[in-house]
Parts: structure tokens; C-alpha cells; sequence
């Protein structure tokens, strides 16, 4: 038993302390939540103006009048359904590959290439989260908004998306979780994330377990750590309804 | 047209399913200023449709609104500033549920009269002193008895200070010992001279404080008179039997 001990010491200090390796580790995780971080905002908004955008297609395109306005709808409801459709049906690994190799290949600046395509890619789960959440707040309260003279935006924006995001805040949090794990792909592209940090460590000692289990063991706090903040916010929101 | 017509509406008709529906089918009528209109009729009857059409919560397939002279059916006129002048109360009150009872009756009028916060809450709060609800100002709509929903509901409206109010069976969703605190909040609006549209089924509060009744079927004003004389010397046949059946 204590020689088991002595040995995975040696490990550790192999893994992390030697060579200051859990520098990796640490760069790595600071790596990983500035992608993340940065990709939930950006996913959230491309996400809410996908959302209205399909949202109002769907309720109001029937009865608009003819003219170059509805003609501009017409596009930009296409151009949205095409890129839900795109980006839901390949992989995202493959996506950031394509921003990396293809369309940004001029660029190095991995970080970044990374948050927008992790940004864009959940901006279309997070579009048809949110235009579920919509179309889940009762009509009755854009009807109140627009009888009081409050335009579609204003109402919109005042009354029914903050409704529908509180609805909705669940399967959000789902989508986030999701995202700060798929950023573990960011290895293919040569950017120094959490994950490709435990790779390097293990590259660099020829030992797997510690490493490993370390970043995994990372992830997990950070998904804990987020949910916790998740139902607390949930909570909050929820003094609206006694 | 009279001088005093607030609301002129001409020939409105609302078809659905390529006119094989007709919720309004060719209604023509004046709403004077001051004046207490109650619509009644059987469910179906297009009373509802019509009351939304006035702020075109509804398109009308054909027809024209004059509210103040202007054709609000016209689609040049900007109906978000002329719906500011009509305020409108619904059967399910539709209270803001993600504000408290003063947000929800201070947001349009500092987003669209551009009021301070201060003069809002003020107004907001006046108004709330004479339905009895000054208590609940921070309160959300979840936290109230549906009485108070449409209390505040109303007071909502007429903080945009409206020219008309127009009421969507205000008193239907409500349980029984309910209707009457919103019908005294009715009829003291009344009194104070608001101009009122208002869809109901209660027969005595049309009787009470409607200064015309309107009775209608299938999309048309079958017959239209003082409370006095329609509900005692009604002349349609269709309207002897509805009032058989409500009275």
C-alpha cells in the first residue's frame, strides 16, 4: 500500500510539479473559458436574432403587405434556416477546422478563430432554444404590449424575451455545458486548450493516468461550479412568480 | 359626420378562409366622444372581432376606422401612435408577467410619452390609489387575485391617459365575487366621462351604465338603441329570443 503511494506521488510530481507542468494545465483551463466565455455571448446573440427572425417569419409573413421589405424578410429568414440547417448538420470539430484552415487561414490568432466558430456553432442551438421559448409566452402578452402603442421591438424586447429566456434558461444551460466540453476539440487547431494541455503532459512523461484524470476532473468542477450558478440565477428569476 | 364622433367606422367587414368565414360582415357605426357603448350578442357573433378591429389587433379585410379623422386602416397612418389613444382591456388580463404591477404601468408611458420615471410612477401611482391597489405597486401579477389583475389591468390602460377604452368581456374570466369590484372601477370611469366600448355579458351593468347598447348576429349590428328601450322594446326577432335566453 505504501509503496502504491510512494509511486503515485512520483507520478504526481512527474505530471504537474516537474518542469513547472501544471502551467499547461493552467494556461489550458485560461484557454478554454476565454473561448467558452466569449462563445456563450455571441452564441446568445446571434441565437436571439436568429430566433425573432424565424419566430416573426412564421407569424407575420402570411399578412405582410407585398414590397421590398418583405422581400428582405423573405432573405433573411432563408439566409437563418439555411444556417441552422449547416451548422446543425456537421460537425463542429469540422466547422472549426474549415474557419482555421480555410476561411481564416490567413490569421494565427487560434483563440479567436476558435470563440467565433464555437460563437456561430451554438448560436444555431441556442436560435431554436430561444424560438421555442417564444412561442411558449402566451400571445395575450404581445397583444397587451402593442395596444398600448409599443412597437414589435419594443414589446419584444421589454415583455416577451425576457419571459421567453426565463423559460427557456434550462435548456440554455444544457446547450452552455455542452459547449464548454465540445471546446475540447480546439487541439486540432493548435490551440493550447485544457485538454491539449493533459495531452502534452502526457506526451511529455509518458504517463496517461494522472494528466487525464486531471483534466476530467477539471471539467467536471467547472460543469458543477456553472449549474450551481445556473439554478441560483433560476431561482432569482423565479421571484416573479411568488 | 358629427363633430363630437371620436370613433367612424364604415363598412367593416373581416373574413377568414377566402370569405367563407364572415366575423364582421359590412359593420357601420359612430363612437361620440363621452359616450358608453355596450356590445352584446351571442358567442360567435363577431363582438370581440369587432372590439379588436377598432385598435387592429385584428386587420380588417375591408372597411375603414376613422379615429379623430384619421383612417387608421390606412397604411401610411402610424397605428402604434393612435393605439397610444386607445386603451385596451382584455378577458385575461395580460398583465406583464416578467414586471411588477408599477413597471407594468409605467414602461409605456416613459418609453412612449416619454415621461420621467418619477412623473410615471406619480401617475401610476394616482391611478392606483383610486382602484385600492396602491399596496401592491411592487408586487408581480402572479401574486394577485384576478380581480386585481383587471384593476390593474385597467389603471394600466389609462395610464397613457387614452381618449377611448375599449373592454374585451372584462368581467368573464373572473370568479363570480369578483365582477363587481371591476365593474364599480367600470362604472366610475364612466362616470368621470371616459369614452367606453365595452363587450360584456352583463346584461345589468349594459342596463346601468350604457348610454347605447349594441346588439350584435353573424357579423352585423342587428339592432342598436338606449339600454331602456332594447332590453324592454326589443324589435328583432333574433335579439327577443337572445335576451330569452341571457335574462
Amino acid at each position: 500500500m505504501s509503496q502504491w503511494l510512494a509511486r503515485q506521488k512520483a507520478q504526481f510530481i512527474l505530471c504537474f510539479i516537474d518542469d513547472n507542468r501544471w502551467k499547461y494545465l493552467w494556461n489550458g483551463l485560461g484557454a478554454t473559458l476565454k473561448i467558452t466565455v466569449f462563445a456563450v455571448f455571441l452564441g446568445i446573440a446571434i441565437g436571439v436574432v436568429a430566433a425573432c427572425i424565424r419566430f416573426t417569419y412564421d407569424k407575420t409573413f402570411q399578412t405582410m403587405r407585398p414590397g421590398p421589405g418583405k422581400v428582405l424578410f423573405w432573405l433573411a429568414n432563408a439566409v437563418c434556416k439555411v444556417y441552422i440547417t449547416v451548422i446543425r448538420g456537421t460537425p463542429v470539430v469540422v466547422q472549426l477546422m474549415i474557419s482555421y484552415f480555410i476561411i481564416f487561414a490567413s490569421s494565427n490568432n487560434g483563440i479567436l478563430i476558435a470563440t467565433l466558430s464555437f460563437g456561430i456553432n451554438s448560436g444555431a442551438y441556442v436560435a431554436e432554444v430561444i424560438r421555442s421559448g417564444i412561442s411558449s409566452i402566451d400571445p395575450g402578452q404581445t397583444e397587451a404590449g402593442r395596444s398600448l402603442g409599443l412597437n414589435y421591438v419594443q414589446t419584444m424586447w421589454y415583455i416577451v424575451i425576457p419571459q421567453a429566456l426565463k423559460n427557456v434558461l434550462p435548456a440554455l444551460a444544457n446547450e452552455f455545458i455542452a459547449l464548454l466540453k465540445e471546446t475540447s476539440v480546439a487541439g486540432y487547431v493548435a490551440i493550447m486548450d485544457l485538454t491539449k494541455a493533459g495531452d502534452i503532459i502526457r506526451g511529455r512523461t509518458f504517463s496517461a493516468f494522472m494528466p487525464l484524470i486531471a483534466v476530467a476532473l477539471i471539467y467536471l468542477i467547472l460543469v458543477m461550479f456553472f449549474s450551481r450558478l445556473v439554478s441560483l440565477l433560476e431561482r432569482r428569476l423565479r421571484s416573479s412568480e411568488r | 359626420m358629427n363633430d363630437n364622433v371620436l370613433i367612424h367606422v364604415d363598412g367593416l367587414k373581416k373574413y377568414y378562409k377566402n370569405g367563407k368565414i364572415k366575423a364582421l360582415d359590412g359593420i357601420t357605426t359612430d363612437i361620440r366622444t363621452g359616450e358608453v357603448v355596450v356590445i352584446i350578442g351571442p358567442s360567435g357573433s363577431g363582438k370581440s372581432t369587432f372590439l379588436r378591429s377598432l385598435n387592429l389587433l385584428e386587420m380588417p379585410t375591408s372597411g375603414s376606422i376613422y379615429l379623430e379623422g384619421t383612417d387608421i386602416t390606412d397604411r401610411r397612418t402610424d397605428i402604434n401612435l393612435h393605439r397610444q389613444k386607445m386603451g385596451m382591456v382584455f378577458q385575461h388580463f395580460n398583465l406583464f408577467n416578467n414586471l411588477t404591477v408599477m413597471k407594468n404601468m409605467t414602461l409605456a408611458p416613459m418609453k412612449l410619452l416619454k415621461l420621467s420615471e418619477e412623473d410615471a410612477r406619480e401617475r401610476a401611482l394616482s391611478l392606483l390609489k383610486r382602484v385600492g391597489l396602491e399596496d401592491r405597486a411592487d408586487t408581480y401579477p402572479s401574486q394577485l387575485s384576478g380581480g386585481q389583475k383587471q384593476r390593474i389591468a385597467i389603471v394600466r390602460a389609462l395610464c397613457m391617459e387614452p381618449d377611448v377604452m375599449l373592454f374585451d368581456e372584462p368581467t368573464s374570466a373572473l370568479d363570480p365575487e369578483m365582477v363587481g369590484e371591476v365593474l364599480d372601477v367600470m362604472k366610475r370611469l364612466a362616470a368621470d366621462g371616459m369614452t367606453m366600448v365595452i363587450v360584456t355579458h352583463e346584461m345589468g351593468f349594459a342596463r346601468e351604465v350604457a348610454s347605447r347598447v349594441v346588439f350584435m348576429d353573424e357579423g352585423k349590428i342587428v339592432e342598436e338603441n338606449t339600454p331602456a328601450e332594447l332590453f324592454n322594446n326589443p324589435q328583432s326577432d333574433r335579439l327577443k329570443s337572445f335576451l330569452a335566453k341571457v335574462l
